[in-house]
């Protein structure tokens, strides 16, 4: 594709690879809340690709923006938010200029999401057969009722529920279960992308582990994308092929894990990397990383983590660009450069 | 977790020294007041025995302490006296004209609750625009309109003017269906006569816009607040990010939650309503027990203000005790 | 934990709640003005009959017309808002001084005294209000003063358990204060406490009061059971006005007749309901709906 080689020809790549395709590529997006106290950046010039299959984690505190990164792909932001800037392409068509109608299609369909809380994601008062039945439904009204619910039943099992359950409420369920059937209706019409924020937030550390397994094993078997949106570092390590670091809104660091894991450029990712406690060593101290997030109303000019960065030379007050150091590992810092 | 059993029990409990209190101060209000209700009903010229041996009749003139007994004595058996004015029953009197006040407040409630939980619901989905802005003002407003006033105008308009509806009354008289229940519609639809049921139901249309709108408002706000609420909640987001319509997101994932308060709103509602429905049965010439208490003040018919007045407590009384058991039957975790 | 009431200094600030609370004073200013003036605008006598033809149209001598008895509508309009006003103000002081102190010290000194009163005033709290006037009107006989305490005696209540429930929230914030503290010095300090923090919440239901008890008014008397005739009243009005609305044969509608008796009761309930919920939203706003 036309973009992609360009795209890697200016950060310096070599010969373009023409079997991976990018399916997803955001560039340059740019969401912002326009509230009464002022203009909240919460996303502000985040750029990245992803091919078929892949998975993406995007790691960052509480107010990064990851959650509203997550939601402007799916172009589901409430006012007072927009999408200022920037395109979201999806197999060659631009997500931002659809219409609301368009988006629907894609929605559940193309594009799923998994939320965060499960016990307030389902709605209470349906049965989850309904839920399940409503979605089929919506997107293609010829199915006819006893078909979708045949269908909801047969991924209940797929999920390790009991497919009696069809007709039972929510609340019947645990956190845990419920979290599978918010997967369930994400995976239900085997779209190209899942967007998972936090869906492992509101569990115990067991149950993650599952909730994580059972991801991955729908992602082998029906080969979508996953960007798995959390703020534990670790559970991207572990699982996902590329990462992004984000930080008050921008994108600080991008690497594929290995290379992160090896080579933490950015200070930011440095400081959250170390912060992760190792069972094997004995006596660790957890360091945090000293100091509060900026607040988003009024951010410093240039680096946003200028504050908090152990390395903030004069330099910083300007722009900072990002700099690939090599590997497809992109850094928003001026010790690599700019 | 309080067992049902026993909220029923603890509710029952409490219902009745209030139930009690009520019919005291029914007694003592009428027995203290001034003005002497057999001089009142026989005339200034009356012979002095015949008003002396009506007022033995009534017990008048016992001591207090006696008549209260005698009083609660009575109404423990259903006993509610004696109408000086048709030596009737009482009782039989107000059962005779109490569906025609039941069947206006129960048209009453669905306009109410069907025009406020509708533009509640359109105000919470479109909140700050024009439209929520005149539902909010409209639900303020309209409690002003004045019943009476407000009928009448609509009687202007659409039984003088348009000549579409009947100007008042609960049928035309050759239409009355058959008595069984005393509700019209019901026993138009029991007896299968569909002119009659035609014929009642249009009778029933303006009483109920006056009566049903007029107390509106509470609703609209109530779904209103509570859709809002709801609308934020993550499971309509998630509903949207599976690509629903919006109007499917709000008025059928939303809309569901609201019905709860709604419920409960009715039951705190019911005093209003009947209060309400006097005035509009007095516009309307609806022969329920609104109208038959004025009349029986009209008449000073003692026996008959009593009983009406006792007979509106303990309706009151009875709609909140059930309205709070169906809400602690939904709701377990409500029970004192 | 209870705050000292701030006088707000910004009379200026936009708003949904402020238009609603500047329209609802400038209507109560409106009718104060009528009351107190009424002499002085009323062109004529309102219970003086045949100052003109009977049943005339508005026209340019008789801007509302005249009723069935020769009388000038709109004068009985002028001097019926003294009748109204009268008495809902009446009523609502009334309720106040009755409702507040039982209210207070029930809630101040708890116990069974406290429990028995709770239970008379949600007894009547809980019985239709209109019908209770009605009954109370009816035993006591026609006439503004009348008027006034069976109105007053319904809303006894709503001042009672508004009361009540600040003693109560304070009691207990105080408490373990007081329990330290000398013990004369805690009732006057849920004095100075109370006080200050509830003449708000007073002024809103005292404004929403004499919006319900106006209602209530006109009840009674289209009803029959409030003032005697011919004094001018707009509920009264309006049922003398009744039975000619639909119009004579032959002659038409006599539309004036209750046009004017109920826009002025509706005008005149929002402007004090519209100041109530207004002064409402501005003393406990509710959450920011979306930001």
């Amino acid at each position: 594709m036309e973009k992609a080689s360009t795209r890697f020809l200016i950060l310096g790549k070599g010969k373009v690879n023409n079997i991976a395709e990018d399916m997803l590529d955001v560039e340059d997006l740019r969401t912002y809340y326009y509230t009464r106290s002022g203009i909240v950046k919460a996303v502000d010039d985040v750029s990245f690709t992803m091919d078929k299959g892949e998975t993406l984690g995007i790691v960052g505190e509480s107010g990064c923006g990851k959650s509203t990164l997550g939601f402007s792909i799916l172009k589901l932001i409430p006012p007072p938010g927009r999408i200022v800037g920037g395109r979201i392409v999806l197999d060659n068509s631009d997500l931002i200029a659809k219409s609301e109608k368009e988006m629907r299609e894609i929605r559940g369909r193309r594009i799923s999401m998994i939320f965060q809380d499960p016990m307030t994601s389902l709605n209470p008062l349906m049965k989850i057969g309904t839920h399940f039945v409503e979605l089929l439904l919506t997107h293609d009204p010829l199915l006819s009722e006893e078909d979708a619910l045949g269908r909801a039943k047969s991924i209940l099992s797929v999920l390790g529920i009991s497919p009696e359950r069809i007709d039972d409420y929510p609340h019947q369920f645990s956190g845990g279960m419920r979290q599978r059937i918010m997967i369930g209706l994400a995976i239900a019409l085997n779209p190209d992308l899942v967007i998972a924020d936090e869906p492992t937030t509101a569990l115990d550390v067991i149950v993650q582990a599952k909730i994580l397994d059972l991801l991955k094993s729908l992602r082998d078997a029906y080969g979508m994308a996953l960007i798995l949106i959390t703020h534990d570092l670790s559970i991207v390590l572990e699982r996902c092929d590329k990462i992004i670091v984000m930080y008050a809104g921008q994108l600080m660091e991008q690497a594929e894990r290995l290379d992160l894991q090896e080579r933490p450029s950015h200070p930011y990712a440095q400081g959250l990397l170390r912060s992760i406690p190792n069972i094997e060593l004995a006596d660790q101290r957890l360091e945090a990383i000293p100091g509060d997030p900026p607040d988003l109303l009024n951010l410093p000019r240039g680096c946003r983590f200028q504050q908090r960065c152990p390395y903030a030379m004069e330099y910083c007050h300007k722009e900072t660009p990002l700099i690939d150091v090599g590997h497809n590992h992109l850094v928003r810092c001026f010790l690599y450069g700019g | 977790m309080v067992s049902l059993r026993a909220y029923i029990l603890t509710r029952l409990l409490l219902t009745i020294p209030m139930i009690f209190l009520l019919l005291s101060i029914v007694f003592v209000v009428l027995r203290v007041m001034p003005g002497d209700p057999i001089k009142a009903l026989i005339g200034l010229k009356a012979p002095p025995d015949t008003v002396e041996s009506l007022r033995r009749q009534f017990l008048l003139d016992q001591p207090l302490y006696i008549q209260y007994f005698d009083y609660l004595s009575d109404l423990f058996r259903g006993d509610l006296g004696i109408s000086i004015y048709t030596a009737e029953p009482v009782i039989n009197e107000i059962m005779l004209r109490f569906p025609a006040t039941i069947e206006l407040a129960i048209s009453g409630t669905i306009v109410s609750v069907v025009v406020g939980v509708l533009m509640g619901a359109y105000s919470a989905h479109k909140h700050n625009t024009i439209a929520d802005h005149s539902f909010r003002l409209f639900s303020m407003v309209i409690y002003a309109f004045f019943i009476p006033w407000f009928g009448m105008m609509l009687q202007m308009i659409f039984a003088v003017q348009l000549g579409w509806l009947p100007l008042y009354g609960r049928a035309d008289i050759y239409l009355e269906p058959t008595h069984i229940t005393g509700l019209y519609v019901l026993d138009s639809l029991l007896t299968l006569n569909f002119s009659s049921l035609i014929n009642s139901i249009k009778h029933l249309i303006l009483p109920s816009i006056v009566l049903g709108l007029v107390l509106s408002g509470i609703y609209i706000r109530l779904t209103r607040t509570h859709m809002m609420e709801t609308l934020r909640q993550d499971f309509i987001t998630a509903a949207r990010a599976r690509g629903l319509k919006e109007t499917t997101v709000v008025y059928k994932h939303a809309l569901k939650n609201a019905f709860i308060p709604v419920l409960t709103m009715m039951g705190l509602q019911f005093a209003l309503l009947l209060a309400g429905a006097v005035l509009t049965e007095t516009t309307f010439s609806w022969n329920g027990i609104g109208t038959f208490l004025l009349q029986g003040i009209q008449n000073r018919d003692y026996p008959i203000i009593q009983g009406i007045v006792v007979f509106y407590a303990l309706l009151v009384a009875a709609v909140s005790l059930v309205v709070d058991l169906i809400y602690a039957y939904i709701d377990p975790r409500i029970r004192y | 934990m209870a705050r000292l009431v701030r006088l707000p200094r910004r009379f200026l600030k936009k708003g949904g709640e402020w238009y609603l609370t500047y329209a609802g004073l400038a209507i109560i200013t409106l009718i104060f003005a009528i009351f107190l003036l009424a002499p002085i605008i009323a062109p004529y006598d309102p219970i003086k009959t045949d100052v003109g033809e009977r049943f005339t149209a508005p026209n340019f001598q008789f801007p509302m017309g005249t009723d069935l008895h020769g009388r000038d509508v709109y004068s009985r309009i002028i001097y019926g808002a003294r009748t109204v006003m009268l008495v809902a103000l009446a009523s609502t002081i009334i309720s106040l001084i009755a409702g507040v102190p039982i209210g207070l010290a029930s809630g101040y000194a708890g116990g069974k005294a406290d429990r028995v009163l709770s239970l008379v005033m949600d007894s009547i709290y809980s019985f239709p209000g209109l019908i209770l006037a009605i009954a109370l009107a009816a035993m006591l006989g026609p006439g503004v003063v009348n008027m006034s305490i069976s109105i007053a005696v319904v809303y006894i209540p709503t001042y009672f358990r508004m009361i009540r429930g600040q003693v109560l929230s304070v009691k207990e914030n105080l408490y373990i204060e007081a329990a330290r503290a000398v013990g004369a010095k805690a009732r006057t300090i849920v004095f100075n406490y109370i006080f200050p923090n509830v003449i708000p919440s007073i002024l809103v239901l005292m404004s929403l009061n004499i919006a319900d008890a106006i209602l209530t008014e006109a009840g009674l008397s289209f009803l029959g059971l409030g003032i005697s005739a011919p004094t001018a009243d707009w509920g009264f009005d309006l049922q003398s006005g009744r039975p000619y609305f639909p119009g004579l044969p032959g002659r038409g509608s006599y539309w004036w007749l209750i046009t004017f008796p109920g826009l002025m009761i509706i005008v005149t309930v929002l402007g004090f309901s519209l100041f109530g919920e207004g002064l409402n939203e501005i003393l406990n706003p509710r959450q920011r709906e979306g930001e």
